[in-house]
């Protein structure tokens, strides 16, 4: 157990007071927090699932286009802000914790701290409805 | 290792009779080793005196900057070792997302705030950036961390480097609290807790009582006391001293604060009240 990034911790603390869900991996990927709203669309309490390994939740998070195939990994939204530190967004289907698959908007981005320190990446995401841009 | 408080107001300086007692002047605190090293810990208005005594000490003085709020540095332009010609003085302190430390501190230690440019001082001036990886001064091990408070402010803990040698950890203006959720949470979540844990003696931010900290100040970058012992407990501090006062509070309101934060939940630890010309002495 690692002590968090204060831009880390202010960015869950951020996380627990929006309505968007709001998802945060660390700088290996690995989950360390979503907030409330997320969790409706995960169909997992955090306090549940609690912190996660990036193997794990990329294997139990499927990730699927408008086709139905599914991302290849270096693909996903969250793996993209991570190796490529760059923002993304993408509408694409997620079957979460709850195998109820969701259609969301999704926007990562990097979390580069102070003397430009990568601490990992962040995911906003909205559940939309089909057929609806 | 002796620590001594040269300044524990916060904010501003405040010269009222009425505030004598725990002290007007801004952050400042002398960290001195066993082997003679001296630590500046900020350069609030407290370090104006306390450079009245350095000057026959040693070659080398090392000013460690929490942050760059004026309260924190508007004393470096009047603390007399920097106008000595055979001084080494090192200033440590953070850089902006933008700026680098050169820069933020010449925007203080330039006209129109201040006549001399910090280029043209006499003493030799050398400046580090931080946080960075732990380091050693004299026989200090030092570590930092970005915290809790608004722009860049980082804590340090300081070991002194010999078998069980004390540890001291400085949090001046710190607010853990701020947007958690029935605070405290788990270490690995709380700000400065790895600087702070089972520290012998941690000084840290004590502006606010509660109901001033929850009616009006979340967000400010300060702590209330009650947070203050919640975060002295999580990290198992030995000894906590109050510090960093609102300009506001003379010493009778001083006095009653801390008697009432004691009184309402008292932490199970030992609690100091941060004076002016305090020394600490930890083995």
């Amino acid at each position: 157990m690692f002590p968090k990034e204060i831009e880390v911790i202010l960015a869950r603390h951020l996380a627990s007071c929006l309505a968007m869900p709001i998802f945060i991996v660390d700088d290996q990927g690995n989950l360390v927090f979503y907030n409330e709203p997320a969790e409706l669309i995960l169909g997992q309490r955090f306090e549940e699932a609690g912190e996660v390994q990036i193997e794990e939740w990329t294997n139990i998070l499927r990730l699927t286009d408008k086709d139905g195939n599914e991302l290849p990994y270096e693909e996903r939204p969250l793996v993209l802000a991570l190796n490529e530190r760059r923002p993304t967004f993408h509408q694409i289907w997620i079957t979460p914790f709850d195998h109820i698959p969701r259609l969301i908007a999704i926007t990562t981005f990097p979390l580069i701290g102070q003397a430009d320190r990568f601490l990992g990446a962040m995911a906003i995401f909205w559940e939309v409805e089909a057929g609806k841009k | 290792m002796h620590v001594k408080l040269w300044g524990t107001r916060g904010s501003l300086a405040t010269p009222d009779p009425e505030m004598a007692r725990y002290g007007g002047n801004t952050s400042c605190v002398e960290v001195r080793g066993k082997e003679g090293t001296v630590l500046v810990l900020d350069a609030g208005t407290g370090i104006r005196p306390l450079g009245n005594t350095l000057s026959h000490i040693s070659p080398r003085l090392d000013i460690l900057l929490t942050h760059l709020h004026m309260d924190h540095i508007l004393g470096l332009g009047f603390f007399a070792p920097i106008f000595n010609p055979n001084m080494e003085i090192h200033i440590w302190g953070p850089a902006s997302t933008t700026l680098n430390l050169l820069s933020r501190i010449t925007r203080y230690l330039s006209p129109p705030l201040f006549p001399i440019r910090i280029n043209e001082l006499p003493s030799h001036i050398t400046l580090h950036e931080v946080p960075c990886p732990a380091f050693d001064i004299g026989e200090f091990h030092i570590q930092t961390m970005l915290v809790c408070h608004p722009g860049p402010t980082v804590g340090y803990r300081i070991t002194e480097n010999h078998p069980h040698g004390p540890t001291f950890t400085y949090l001046p203006d710190h607010e853990p609290a701020l947007g958690a959720k029935n605070f405290p949470l788990t270490p690995d979540w709380t700000s400065g807790y790895s600087l702070a844990a089972q520290a012998d003696l941690l000084i840290h931010d004590t502006q606010y009582t509660h109901e001033m900290y929850t009616a009006h100040h979340i967000g400010w970058g300060h702590s209330s006391l009650t947070d203050a012992f919640k975060f002295a407990m999580l990290a198992e501090a030995k000894q906590l001293v109050t510090f960093h006062y609102d300009p506001a509070h003379n010493d009778v309101m001083v006095d009653q604060i801390i008697a009432t934060a004691l009184a309402e939940a008292p932490p199970n630890l030992l609690v100091t009240p941060g004076r002016e010309g305090a020394v600490f002495s930890l083995t």
